[in-house]
């Protein structure tokens, strides 16, 4: 009888920042076209675990719930991705959930993230409009580039590419591949442009870009086909020229 | 302007893997397949290159130096990665770990061919047919040769792969799939002339 149908899940859970981790396994009725997030939320209404023991609810992150936000990102039977567009009858049983452990664990499966914005700040991932007085309208961006600009601009910061990445990790301080794919987008835009080079300088920095090792991992991970390679080329091509600039001098930028 | 060296020694280990330490690979590789022609024309061509004009100085430029930046360096990539190949089985994963696990094996074999020729004939020993055929006649150091220049060529190999990307050379999809084969294709000549030479040491 589908009545009887359960759905079982093996959830890492840490009760704080800095205590052990430990699993524990849940096991709760199905309802068709359950989400992950869905199940978490059974879960939370009454949190007790497959031997029967009371728990407390499972900690973790959500905004959106249509794979555009980010925040519910986590490892699903190994791979890193968004837990809303994780659906159920699509993944083998027991469903494993941990939290992306490459960003500092808060609870449970949410982590904290500042460390890419922090990044993103570092190399002024925006476009500067602001002025003492009305600038006007800047540059006009031709229809073509706003396409090709839009499949760049659909990062959602969400760490995926960083938690699938080998170089990301305690031992190095790479910004990850998410930046290369922004400081490209932002200077890809006609006003973005005109602040290219303070863009890749930042970039340049110690803990900035060089930790890349090309294993090309974050294309394959990125939940939203951002094609993150290409953007880390490009950029290494665009700081190879910056560096020679730099080093040689040049009468612009 | 805040520091900037790692950029600066990430960019020079790349390149100095392919200038000047891949040339000399080649130029080595290439001149002692001369060994294919026998003994005599071995001897004759390590005779020419031992006796080069300045050459300790032509050896601390071109391959001391930037071997041991290039090794050190390396070494300190290798060990800050975390592979993860089990979750992500991708060839380029794959080459990835497999640029560093060679990358310390050529480190090691690299370490010990220089001890065992270049060291020894600065204490008297004559670099001919006859030491590497004494060297080559034992079945472990054959071995070990073998998979120490196949790990070599390889490192090589797959690291123009990496420079070509790092350098911003190669940045679209379509030409980093040809710049895979073109460098399968220069493993797969360096790895021919290589074994070639080394069998006919025997």
């Amino acid at each position: 009888m589908a009545e009887n149908k359960t759905v079982k899940f093996t959830i890492m859970r840490q009760d704080s920042e800095n205590s052990a981790a430990y699993e524990e396994e849940f096991e709760i009725p199905y309802r068709p076209n359950m989400n992950v997030i869905s199940a978490l939320m059974e879960i939370r209404k009454n949190p007790v675990n497959v031997k029967g023991q009371a728990t407390t609810p499972i900690t973790w992150d959500m905004n959106c719930l249509e794979e555009v936000c980010g925040a519910c990102s986590m490892v699903i039977n190994g791979k890193p991705r968004q837990s809303c567009s994780a659906l159920v009858d699509q993944l083998t049983q027991p469903i494993r959930l941990e939290p992306m452990r490459t960003f500092p664990v808060v609870r449970d499966l949410q982590v904290d993230r500042s460390r890419m914005f922090d990044s993103l700040k570092k190399v002024k991932a925006w476009i500067p409009i602001d002025g003492t007085y009305d600038l006007g309208p800047g540059p006009r961006m031709p229809e073509k580039k706003r396409q090709w600009a839009y499949e760049l601009s659909k990062c959602m910061t969400c760490g995926v590419c960083l938690e699938a990445c080998p170089n990301v990790n305690s031992k190095t301080n790479f910004m990850g591949p998410a930046v290369f794919n922004q400081v490209r987008l932002f200077n890809a835009h006609p006003t973005g442009e005109m602040n290219k080079s303070e863009r890749l300088n930042a970039f340049m920095e110690d803990g900035g870009m060089q930790g890349c090792g090309n294993s090309q991992n974050c294309v394959q991970a990125c939940p939203k086909g951002i094609p993150i390679t290409t953007s880390i080329a490009a950029v290494n091509r665009d700081a190879t020229m910056q560096a020679f600039r730099n080093f040689f001098g040049s009468d612009h930028d | 302007m805040a520091g900037n060296r790692e950029f600066f020694n990430r960019r020079l280990h790349s390149l100095l893997g392919v200038i000047p330490i891949g040339v000399f690979l080649v130029q080595h590789l290439v001149v002692n397949h001369f060994i294919t022609g026998g003994p005599e024309s071995f001897n004759k061509a390590a005779d020419f290159m031992g006796n080069l004009p300045f050459q300790i100085v032509l050896e601390t430029v071109v391959i001391y130096l930037p071997i041991l930046f290039h090794a050190i360096y390396g070494l300190y990539i290798a060990f800050t990665a975390n592979s993860n190949v089990n979750k992500y089985g991708t060839y380029r994963n794959w080459m990835y770990i497999l640029q560093r696990i060679s990358g310390v094996i050529t480190l090691i074999f690299i370490a010990w061919h220089v001890w065992q020729t270049r060291v020894a004939a600065a204490f008297g020993a004559e670099v001919s047919y006859d030491m590497m055929h004494d060297i080559l006649s034992s079945p472990f150091m054959f071995v070990f040769y073998l998979v120490g220049v196949l790990s070599t060529i390889f490192h090589f190999a797959n690291g123009l792969w990496s420079f070509l990307v790092s350098w911003g050379i190669t940045v679209s999809p379509r030409s980093q799939v040809i710049s895979t084969y073109v460098t399968i294709g220069v493993f797969i000549v360096l790895a021919f002339i290589a074994v070639q030479t080394l069998i006919a040491f025997v």
